[in-house]
C-alpha cells in the first residue's frame, strides 16, 4: 500500500478533505479522489496545459503539482466556474463563439483564459495568444478560442 | 384572423455546437474519463526491439504480483491478424516487426501495478537485420519483414489512361522532380483508449473512440473469435481523431481479451509517449514525378511513381493511393496518366489514415511541381494554373464527373484578394537584393471527394426520427460525432424542415445498438452523407404530419407547410394548428392512432471504382485554393506566416461557425505539416514522443486567415452542400514551399520547411552560386 497524506482545501469555494496517496498528482486527486473530471490528462508532462486549474490565483498544470501541495490551498476547476450566478463569461462565450470542437483541451483552455482576463482584463488579442501558448489545441487552429477570450473580456468591462 | 409565421431559415446561420455547454463546464466524460463499476486497468509491454526473433517471454513474476487479475501473451490469445491485410496479430507470437509491437498485457487494480507488472516481465529476443528504407527493402537480398511477402510489397495500385510515350513525343517541355514527404501523427488530445465490458453470454461492449463502430464489428471479430453481431461499440465523446481510428489497432482487441479473462470490464489507456510512438502515422510517401507541356503551357502527362514506407503492417495508410491517385490524375486537366504506388514493408512503426487520406502527401508533390512548370513555361503561377484548371462538365481520366465545381473561382478570387500577382512579381525582385529578412507569396490548390467514396459495398447512412407529444424531435442517425459538429447540423437540417427551434432536436448516436448502419467519419463525408439522410427523414416525417393535417383541414397536404411549430398554409404563412397538438391528436386517435416515426437509409448516388480504378467515387467533388504570404529570416531559416487567404467551394454554408472552424483548425494542422511537425524515426526509433519536440501550432503561431466559401449548389448534396473538412489540411504545405521560393529564389523539395531545412538549403544554394562563380 502506498503512503497516504491528508489534505484539506477549498474546492470551488467549499472545504474538501481527503486522504491521498503521497505519490499522486494535483490531477489525479482531482479526477480520482474528487471526481472533478473536467481537469484532463493529456500529456502528464506539462507540455499541453490540458489540466489546467487555478491555485491560489495562479494558473498551474496540476499534472505536475503534487497532490500533497494542495493542502491548505484554493483551488478552482472549470466545474467551479458555473455558480448561483450562472456560467462563467469565459465559459458562455466559448460556448457562443464556436471555440470547442472535440473539447478536450476545452477546460484547461478556459481556466488559463481566466487566469489571464483576472489578471488582465483590458487584455490585447498578442497578450492572449501568448498567454494561451502552453495550452495545445489539436482541433480549432486557436482563432475562435482567442475571439472567445476577448468576447469575455470585453464582455466583463 | 390567424396569425402569419414566416419561414425559419437556419441553413446558413451560425448555430452554437449542440454540445459545447457540456464541453465548456466540464460535464462530458470522455472515453478516457469513464469508470465502470469493479473496472480493471490496463496496460501493454511493448517492444524495445525494431526487428528481432521473440525467443521466449515469461510472465510468472508478473503473474504472481498481488493486485493483477490477468497477464496475457500471444499465447494465450487467437492468433488472427487485424488490420487491412490481416498482417498484424493483436500479441505478437514469433518475432517482432516495428518498435510499437505488443508483447504482453496486464490487467490490475491499479496503473502502478499494472507498471510494476510489466516491468516483471522477462523477454528474450535473437535480433534480426531490419530495413528502414523502401529502396533498401525492395533490393534483393533485403530483410524479409514477413515471410508470406518476400519482396516486402505491401500492396501496388497502378493506373494508366492514354500513351505517355506519345504524349512524351508531342511535349515541349518535360519536368522531373522527386518529392518526399515526412512522417507526422494525429496528436489527438485524448490518448488513445478503451473500455471493454464481456457478459456472462459472451456478449462484447466495447467504449471506443472508433470512427467506424459498424464496420469495426467486423473487423475486430475474427481477433476475438466472436461472432460480431455479439459485438456493441459505444462510442463516448472523443478527444479528436483525425482519421487516426478508422482501423482496429492491437491495443483494442488485447482490452477485450483481458475483460474476457477478467470477467470484469478493463479499461486500457495510452501514455502521451506510447500515443506518438503507438498510434497509426501519416507515412513518407517518395514521389518521382515526370511531367509534360506544349510551348503555350498545356499539360500533356503525368507519370508518377511513388513508394510508401508502409512500416511493419498493413492499416488503411496502404491505402492512401487511392486519393493520391485521383488527385494525380484528376487535379488540372492532364490527358494521359501513369500512376503506380508501391506500399513497402519497412520496420518503422507502421502506417495508418489522417486527414486528407494521401491528399496532403498528393498536393505537396502535385502543387510544387506545378509552380516548378509555370516557371518553365514562362508564366506566372495563377495563370499556368488557370490554363490547366478543370472546369464543370470534365470527366478526368479516372471517371471523376466534376460537376458543378469552381476551381478557377477558387484561384482567381485567392489571388484577387490577396494581390497575388503584384506581389510575386516585386517579391522576386528581391532574390538578388541584400537583407536578411525576405518576403514571399506562394498559391496552391487541390481537388477532393466531397460527396462521400464508394470505397466499401456501401457509402451509405441510416437515421431513425420520431416525434414525441410536445414536438420534440428524436434523430437516431448512424453518424459519428469526433467533434466536427455533426450533431448540430443535423438539428440545424431537420429543424428547419419541421418549422421548429434547434433546441428542440435531440441526437442519439454514437451507439452501434440503436444507430443505423453507417460507413463512419471518414473521407469528408458525413454532413453530405448524414445529412442527406436526416434531412430525407425530416421530409418523411413531414409528408406524415401535413398529411395528418390535411385530414381536419379543407387544404390538401401539399398546401401546407410547416413553421414556428405549427401547422401553416403554405402559400400566405396563415397559422392553422399548432403542431404539438396536431401530434397529439394523430396519437391518441383511437384505433386510428398514429405516431411520426420515420426511417430512411441514404446511399450516394456514386460508383465504386473498377479493377483499373476507373469509376465516379464521390457524388461530389470540390477544390479550395490558398495564398500564402510570409516571411523568411535567411539567417536563421524560421518561415513566419503573415497571411493566408483561403477560398473553398463548400457547396453551401450550413453552419458559418462550425466551417471556419473545421477551416481554421484544418488549415492549423496543414501549417504544421508543411512547418513544423516531424515525428522523427531513426533506425525505427521515435525519437520525439513528446510535444515539446513534435511542435505542433500554438496561439500566437497561427496568423490570419482571410476566409472566402463559394456557394456551387451542389445538386445532390443537403441543402447543396458538399463535405468540407480534409482539404483545409491538404492544401497548405505546398502553398508555404511555393511561398518560400518565392521570397528565396531557393526551393525545397521536402516538408516541414522548419528552420534547420530552410537554412540548410539556403547555405547551399549560396555555396552552389559562390562554386559556379569560381
Amino acid at each position: 500500500m502506498s503512503l497516504k497524506v491528508e489534505i484539506e482545501l477549498t474546492l470551488n469555494g467549499a472545504t474538501a478533505r481527503a486522504s491521498v496517496p503521497a505519490h499522486w498528482s494535483a490531477l489525479t486527486a482531482l479526477r480520482q479522489t474528487f471526481d472533478l473530471a473536467g481537469a484532463k490528462l493529456a500529456c502528464g508532462e506539462g507540455e499541453c496545459g490540458s489540466c489546467t486549474v487555478i491555485v491560489d490565483g495562479e494558473s498551474v498544470n496540476s499534472c505536475l503539482m503534487p497532490a500533497v501541495d494542495l493542502n491548505g490551498r484554493t483551488v478552482r476547476t472549470v466545474e467551479g466556474l458555473w455558480t448561483d450566478d450562472g456560467v462563467d463569461p469565459v465559459q458562455r462565450a466559448f460556448i457562443e463563439k464556436g471555440a470547442v470542437q472535440c473539447g478536450f483541451c476545452t477546460p484547461g483552455m478556459i481556466m488559463q483564459a481566466r487566469y489571464l482576463l483576472d489578471r488582465n482584463s483590458d487584455i490585447t488579442d498578442a497578450e492572449i495568444r501568448r498567454g494561451l501558448e502552453g495550452n495545445v489545441c489539436r482541433c480549432t487552429g486557436y482563432t475562435k478560442i482567442v475571439d472567445a477570450v476577448i468576447t469575455a473580456a470585453r464582455a466583463a468591462a | 384572423m390567424s396569425k402569419v409565421i414566416e419561414k425559419d431559415i437556419l441553413v446558413g446561420t451560425r448555430v452554437p455546437k449542440m454540445d459545447a455547454p457540456d464541453k465548456a463546464t466540464g460535464r462530458t466524460r470522455y472515453v478516457n474519463d469513464m469508470v465502470l463499476p469493479r473496472m480493471l486497468v490496463a496496460k501493454i509491454l511493448r517492444t524495445d526491439r525494431v526487428h528481432a526473433k521473440i525467443l521466449r517471454i515469461d510472465t510468472s513474476k508478473a503473474r504472481a504480483l498481488p493486485g493483477v487479475h490477468a497477464v496475457i501473451t500471444a499465447d494465450d490469445t487467437p492468433q488472427f491478424g487485424i488490420g487491412v491485410l490481416k498482417d498484424n496479430p493483436p500479441l505478437k507470437k514469433d518475432k517482432v516487426r516495428c518498435i510499437r509491437d505488443e508483447i504482453a498485457a496486464v490487467a490490475a487494480e491499479t496503473e502502478d501495478i499494472c507498471d510494476e507488472a510489466l516491468a516483471l516481465i522477462e523477454v528474450e529476443y535473437e535480433d534480426l537485420p531490419p530495413v528502414f528504407d523502401c529502396t533498401e527493402a525492395l533490393a534483393e537480398g533485403a530483410p524479409v519483414i514477413h515471410e508470406d511477402r518476400p519482396d516486402n510489397i505491401a500492396m501496388v495500385n497502378e493506373f494508366s489512361s492514354g500513351d505517355i510515350a506519345r504524349a512524351e513525343a508531342e511535349s515541349d517541355h518535360i519536368v522531373e522532380g522527386d518529392y518526399n514527404v515526412h512522417y507526422v501523427t494525429h496528436c489527438n488530445m485524448g490518448v488513445s483508449c478503451a473500455v471493454a465490458d464481456v457478459d456472462y453470454d459472451g456478449k462484447v461492449t466495447l467504449y471506443s473512440q472508433t470512427q467506424y463502430p459498424f464496420i469495426m464489428k467486423m473487423d475486430i471479430a475474427p481477433s476475438l473469435g466472436v461472432h460480431p453481431g455479439d459485438i456493441r461499440i459505444i462510442q463516448p465523446p472523443v478527444g479528436g481523431a483525425f482519421g487516426s481510428k478508422l482501423d482496429v489497432y492491437p491495443y483494442e482487441p488485447i482490452c477485450v481479451f483481458l475483460a474476457q479473462k477478467t470477467r470484469r470490464p478493463v479499461k486500457l489507456i495510452f501514455s502521451r509517449s506510447e500515443e506518438f510512438i503507438a498510434s497509426p502515422t501519416r507515412q513518407p510517401v517518395e514521389f518521382k514525378i515526370r511531367a509534360g507541356m506544349k510551348a503555350d503551357g498545356t499539360l500533356t502527362f503525368r507519370d508518377i511513381d511513388t513508394l510508401l514506407n508502409n512500416g511493419g503492417y498493413t492499416s488503411w495508410g496502404a491505402t492512401t493511393p487511392y486519393v493520391t491517385m485521383r488527385t494525380c490524375s484528376s487535379h488540372y486537366r492532364v490527358p494521359d496518366i501513369k500512376y503506380r504506388a508501391r506500399a513497402v514493408y519497412t520496420n518503422n512503426p507502421f502506417a495508418g489514415s489522417f486527414r486528407g487520406y494521401g491528399n496532403v502527401q498528393a498536393t505537396w508533390a502535385i502543387e510544387t511541381h506545378m509552380d516548378r512548370m509555370a516557371e518553365v513555361a514562362g508564366l506566372d503561377p495563377l495563370e499556368f494554373r488557370l490554363k490547366n484548371a478543370n472546369e464543370s462538365g470534365d470527366v478526368s481520366p479516372q471517371g471523376s464527373k466534376l460537376n458543378n465545381i469552381d476551381l478557377k473561382g477558387c484561384l482567381q478570387i485567392a489571388a484577387d484578394k490577396s494581390d497575388f500577382l503584384k506581389k510575386w512579381a516585386e517579391y522576386k525582385e528581391g532574390w538578388n537584393k541584400p537583407g536578411r529578412y525576405k518576403r514571399g507569396i506562394g498559391i496552391a490548390a487541390s481537388l477532393h471527394n466531397a460527396g462521400g467514396a464508394k470505397i466499401h459495398k456501401s457509402d451509405g447512412c441510416g437515421t431513425i426520427l420520431k416525434m414525441d407529444d410536445y414536438a420534440r424531435v428524436t434523430v437516431i442517425t448512424g453518424a459519428s460525432d469526433i467533434g466536427q459538429g455533426i450533431d448540430t447540423v443535423i438539428a440545424q437540417l431537420v429543424a428547419e424542415e419541421l418549422g421548429i427551434p434547434v433546441r428542440d432536436v435531440t441526437l442519439v448516436m454514437n451507439d452501434s445498438a440503436t444507430g443505423p448502419w453507417d460507413v463512419g467519419v471518414h473521407a469528408s463525408r458525413t454532413t453530405y452523407i448524414a445529412g442527406n439522410s436526416a434531412k430525407r427523414a425530416a421530409l418523411k416525417a413531414k409528408e406524415q404530419i401535413l398529411r395528418g393535417a390535411a385530414k381536419q383541414s379543407n387544404l390538401t397536404w401539399e398546401q401546407l407547410d410547416l413553421r414556428g411549430g405549427h401547422v401553416v398554409q403554405a402559400d400566405n404563412g396563415e397559422a392553422i394548428i399548432p403542431l404539438d397538438r396536431l401530434l397529439r391528436q394523430m396519437h391518441f386517435a383511437g384505433q386510428d392512432a398514429e405516431l411520426v416515426m420515420v426511417t430512411d437509409y441514404y446511399e450516394p448516388p456514386s460508383e465504386p471504382e473498377d479493377e483499373n480504378h476507373v469509376g465516379d467515387m464521390s457524388a461530389a467533388y470540390s477544390h479550395a485554393a490558398q495564398v500564402t504570404e510570409v516571411t523568411v529570416d535567411t539567417f536563421t531559416g524560421e518561415v513566419k506566416i503573415d497571411q493566408i487567404w483561403w477560398v473553398q467551394d463548400v457547396g453551401k454554408v450550413i453552419n458559418l461557425t462550425t466551417l471556419e472552424g473545421q477551416v481554421e483548425g484544418g488549415i492549423a494542422m496543414g501549417l504544421g505539416y508543411g512547418l513544423s511537425e516531424n515525428l522523427k524515426i531513426e533506425n525505427g526509433i521515435v525519437k520525439n514522443p513528446f510535444f515539446r519536440d513534435y511542435h505542433v501550432f500554438t496561439a500566437p503561431e497561427m496568423p490570419p486567415i482571410d476566409m472566402t466559401f463559394i456557394e456551387t449548389l451542389d445538386e445532390e448534396g443537403p441543402a447543396g452542400a458538399k463535405g468540407i473538412a480534409e482539404l483545409p489540411t491538404i492544401v497548405p504545405a505546398p502553398s508555404i514551399g511555393n511561398a518560400v521560393y518565392n521570397a528565396t529564389g531557393v526551393r525545397i523539395y521536402h516538408p516541414p520547411l522548419s528552420p534547420e531545412t530552410v537554412a540548410r538549403a539556403l547555405f547551399d544554394a549560396d555555396a552552389g552560386k559562390a562554386m559556379a562563380a569560381e
